[in-house]
């Protein structure tokens, strides 16, 4: 396996950390453009998972917004937003991106609030609770690791979508691929592989620190329910 | 007045301006007439590598969902394996694979589909099987089938739902996937939106790709899923 040494050898240059361009530079780039994603995502997609699932209806749409966007491919999008109003830069990456994120966000929050028990929402409006209280105080508390689950979900998925910028210029740790591959195998073949390594890291590394906050912000009691995870992330980008 | 307006007057920017400029229209059936051979030669190849994916998926999901079904302690890092591939980026693991099978060849694509579409087909073959009822399960064991004549003609039938349910899912995400194959040049219809993209932003050739691409997935999923009507007729009788 020499290619996979030769990857490790890449990894083993310090400068190919610290140059500009370099391995730390396109992470920090990957990370803003990811956490700028995730925070659009959440704030189109949450309000409106929490609506509907407080009103009980609209899974129908919910189902839908999963379905089209599992049929556009990332690298459309990726293309085709720049070349709008947008222009060029970051922003457009940012806007695909979050365009993903939306649905396990959206799905997630929808189930959470449909799942809690009617009769604990009976109990709560027969204790005199108004809507606005019923969402805030039992609702909310008890869909937190729904909520959760589809913040690591979409985190998970935008961190390597965001891999796919480099299609457009976008910058993050795809470019050490693309730009490996610009070189021609034998030249490159080190730097591909060591890019690809750099991903799949980053990428556990996000899974794991999102499953640590997942177990975090979960009340204890409501841990010992296992296998949450409704909607099942596409494979990424 | 800015030093812009220095530069020379009427030199052409070399680049095709990004606004709704009258050369560079979002379609145009000159192009679709003039490149035709070209289009229909990539969605003769994304068509094809997708097919050959999900069958290959099949054809080894199946076993596998049976596999972790039958021997219980084996649906944990069945699944867990799945969950650690599914998180790795698609372009990653075409980095990875690349450089060991062939920068230019169309086997490291076809082989990170093949991962990915194995890893839903799996789940929903096994979401299928274990969904099938203790009671039918009982009932087929008195009727004397042994445990292949049982998977064979009770547990695997009741399971189809699923089983096309993953297929449809895996169809429609493999259709997108191959897209990410054009970096190198095996992408099929994602050459050619990334040739567009290359090609001074030419909007009529990114569209025609992105277009192409849903459409596909959207024939192959309605196409599968009468297909799984055709095939599973006693669910609709229940419907109706």
């Amino acid at each position: 396996m020499s290619y996979f040494s030769d990857g490790i050898t890449w990894l083993n240059d310090p400068l190919n950390w610290t140059n500009p361009g370099g391995l730390l530079d396109r992470l920090r780039e990957h990370l803003v453009i990811s956490f700028w994603a995730v925070l659009i995502g959440c704030v189109v997609a949450l309000p409106l998972g929490i609506w509907l699932g407080h009103r009980g209806r609209g899974g129908g749409l919910v189902i839908t917004v999963a379905n089209l966007t599992r049929a556009i491919p990332t690298l459309a999008l990726l293309t085709i937003l720049p070349l709008t109003a947008l222009g060029f830069g970051k922003l457009p990456v940012i806007v695909a991106l979050a365009v993903f994120a939306v649905p396990p966000l959206l799905a997630n929050a929808y189930t959470g609030l449909q799942a809690v028990d009617p009769e604990t929402k009976d109990a709560a409006k027969g204790m005199g609770l108004s809507g606005g209280q019923l969402l805030r105080r039992v609702e909310l508390p008890l869909s937190v690791p729904y909520l959760a689950a589809g913040l690591r979900t979409a985190a998970v998925q935008v961190v390597a979508t965001a891999t796919l910028a480099t299609f457009v210029n976008g910058g993050g740790l795809g470019q050490i691929i693309t730009a490996g591959f610009g070189l021609g195998i034998s030249v490159g073949g080190g730097q591909i592989v060591a890019g690809g390594i750099a991903v799949v890291v980053l990428a556990l590394l996000v899974e794991g620190i999102f499953a640590l906050v997942e177990r975090l912000v979960t009340p204890r009691p409501l841990r010992s329910v296992r296998r949450r995870k409704v909607a099942a992330a596409d494979p990424a980008g | 007045m800015s030093f812009l307006s220095w530069a020379p007057a009427g030199a052409p920017p070399l680049a095709a301006p990004a606004d709704d400029g009258p050369g560079n229209p979002w379609f145009s059936w000159q192009y679709v007439r003039d490149n035709s051979d070209i289009i229909l030669d990539k969605l003769g190849f994304h068509v094809g590598i997708t097919i050959e994916t999900v069958i290959i998926a099949l054809l080894v999901a199946v076993p596998l969902a049976v596999l972790a079904y039958w021997i219980k302690p084996l649906t944990g890092p069945i699944l867990a394996l799945s969950g650690i591939l599914y998180t790795i980026p698609s372009l990653a693991l075409l980095a990875l694979l690349a450089p060991l099978l062939g920068a230019t060849s169309r086997v490291p694509v076809l082989i990170a589909l093949v991962l990915y579409a194995l890893l839903i087909v799996v789940r929903n073959a096994l979401t299928g099987l274990t969904q099938v009822p203790d009671e039918v399960r009982d009932a087929a064991a008195g009727m004397g089938y042994g445990r292949y004549g049982r998977l064979w003609r009770v547990e695997l039938p009741l399971a189809l739902p699923g089983i096309v349910t993953g297929l449809r899912l895996a169809t429609v995400s493999t259709v997108a996937l191959v897209t990410i194959g054009s970096i190198i040049g095996n992408g099929g219809l994602g050459d050619l939106i990334l040739g567009g993209f290359a090609n001074n932003f030419y909007k009529a050739e990114i569209l025609t790709g992105t277009v192409l691409c849903v459409a596909l997935a959207l024939v192959l999923d309605l196409a599968l899923a009468g297909f799984g009507r055709l095939l599973t007729p006693w669910s609709r009788r229940r419907a109706s």
